[in-house]
């Protein structure tokens, strides 16, 4: 078994879910290759060598890599697959872009969002918003899977560096413009890495009362998340949407605070290790799953 | 401008889904259905752009079962001006969707294909992806923004940061995510209306399509249940759990 790994990074570092997509590997095959691709990205590809089970480390530079385009991933990592039993990618917005496209160059029904592994072919998955589990087998000859971080510890340091090898970027395919990217800025840590989260959705009734929270999560060093209610009404950023569709966390702790509880957003969150919520209503849904 | 929109019937997201007791899927049978949320999302987006002069016509498309043609009369109550059904048995998996509807695209030819990022049933994330690689042509998965200059899709599309900004050159498939717009509500009239619009069926066996599953799916179990809280009654008692018992602070 060999697995190819497409890693998420910033140029310097990996981003969180890469080094719990490498763990997941580790259990589909012991011959792992991480891909770092992106523009300007050495740093992201010496920090992939150093990580547990990294056998090898192939590095692609080129400036139409930098909004990691899927149509030109996709052109890159499609040649490369055929060498490689499994093709991985962390479930995170960048992994869900272009791998359904590697997949469909490769003729490969994908396998989405797998929270563990039982064998090198068959994955479980959580389907209906989590609330049903399911277990499936693939036939394909490659495996093309993207991993849920939460599923999976992250992989640890290794004792020394797996070699990195420059790999020649292919063509820009010309088919989309990238005019940029704003991204929130925040001194939190990202919502998927966080230790506690402190999540705040409706009955925060204005963005203003979501500043309390804010001041709330700088005590604790935690990150702030919202509900779609939330992020619909325009308190906060989209970035910070927990659930079925939007980010999905598993921190030691997270304070769900006027958050009512639909099953959208309980998907995104009910992993967390404890759940504290405060709610007016006690008949709300989130009393259910919290602590 | 023609338009494709693909519907999907899935079980209506406010339904509590129940799991089978013999771990083959989960209970569909009697279940309040209703059109994929995401679907409904990128069928108003053509509708606001048939409504803005962009777009001619809006042809919806839905690969499923025969009780599709419920989902694709919504559609069309909504402003789709046609339907096509593509007949097929419940288990239909994002790929062969995908190689469905590149045969559609190119019996129609539309310049732009919106779909719902994700079906809220298998929650796979796939088939948008999936037809813009086989048709060879742009993506923009997850858009909350769609605006079309000459040859381009002008684009905003959410990703875990923020916001992303790409041109698409056209033709080109767009997946819809939740900010895209807010659905209306289908009135009586339109509803009425939608009955006389014209829907064709169609098997994927005539499309030269196959579409059986590539994955088995072995079971389907519930996930283990969280135990029973406690409620608290003040901040004080709160923080002392939370350090004491829990070691979380």
């Amino acid at each position: 078994m060999s697995v190819l790994l497409i890693a998420e990074h910033d140029g310097k570092q990996l981003k969180p879910g890469t080094a719990n997509a490498i763990a997941a590997a580790g259990a589909m095959g012991d011959d792992l290759t991480v891909l770092v691709v992106g523009h300007q990205c050495g740093e992201a590809a010496q920090a992939a060598a150093k990580v547990a089970g990294v056998k090898k480390v192939l590095h692609c530079d080129a400036p139409h890599y930098a909004g990691s385009a899927a149509e030109n991933l996709a052109a890159l990592i499609v040649p490369l697959a055929d060498k490689y039993t499994h093709v991985v990618a962390p479930a995170t917005g960048f992994g869900k872009n272009f791998m359904p496209r590697v997949a469909a160059l490769l003729d490969v029904q994908q396998i989405s969002d797998i929270s563990a592994v039982q064998s090198p072919d068959t994955f479980v998955r959580p389907i209906y918003a989590g609330n049903a589990l399911a277990t499936v087998q693939s036939k394909d000859k490659i495996k093309v899977v993207t991993v849920r971080a939460t599923g999976f510890d992250p992989a640890g340091e290794a004792a020394s560096a797996a070699p990195v090898e420059t790999l020649a970027p292919v063509p820009d395919a010309g088919l989309s413009k990238f005019n940029g990217q704003e991204l929130t800025k925040s001194a939190r840590p990202e919502l998927t890495a966080a230790r506690v989260i402190v999540s705040g959705g409706r009955g925060m009734g204005n963005a203003e009362n979501f500043k309390i929270l804010e001041a709330l999560a700088d005590k604790l060093g935690a990150a702030v998340g919202a509900s779609r209610a939330a992020v619909d009404s325009g308190f906060v950023p989209n970035d910070y949407q927990v659930g079925q569709t939007g980010k999905i966390v598993a921190p030691d702790l997270y304070v769900a605070v006027g958050i009512s509880g639909a099953i959208q957003h309980l998907a995104g969150m009910k992993d967390s290790k404890v759940i504290v919520a405060i709610n007016k209503d006690p008949e709300a849904p989130i009393f259910a799953i919290a602590n | 401008m023609k338009v494709l929109v693909s519907v999907k019937r899935v079980i209506d997201p406010y339904v509590k889904v129940r799991v089978k007791s013999d771990g083959s899927g989960v209970e569909t049978a009697n279940v309040k259905m209703a059109m994929n949320p995401f679907c409904e999302i990128a069928m108003e987006q053509a509708v606001r752009m048939k409504e803005a002069g962009v777009v001619s016509e809006i042809v919806a498309v839905s690969v499923g079962t025969t009780q599709s043609q419920e989902t694709l009369r919504t559609a069309m109550a909504m402003g789709a001006d046609r339907g096509i059904l593509v007949e097929a048995d419940a288990d239909v998996q994002p790929l062969a969707v995908a190689k469905v509807m590149k045969a559609i695209v190119e019996k129609e030819s539309p310049r732009l294909v919106i779909m719902g990022k994700q079906a809220i049933d298998d929650d796979s994330n796939q088939s948008g992806q999936m037809l813009a690689a086989l048709l060879g042509w742009a993506q923009v998965a997850f858009a909350s923004k769609i605006e079309i200059n000459g040859d381009n899709a002008d684009c905003t599309r959410e990703i875990d940061g923020g916001l992303e900004k790409i041109a698409a050159k056209l033709p080109a498939v767009v997946t819809a995510d939740l900010r895209l717009n807010e659905p209306r509500y289908v009135t009586l009239p339109n509803i009425m209306k939608a009955k006389k619009k014209p829907l064709e069926t169609i098997k994927p066996d005539a499309l030269g399509v196959d579409v059986a599953p590539r994955l088995t799916t072995l079971k389907v179990e519930e996930p283990a249940k969280r135990g029973a809280g406690v409620k608290v009654a003040d901040v004080a008692e709160l923080v002392a759990k939370l350090k004491n018992e829990a070691k979380v602070l």
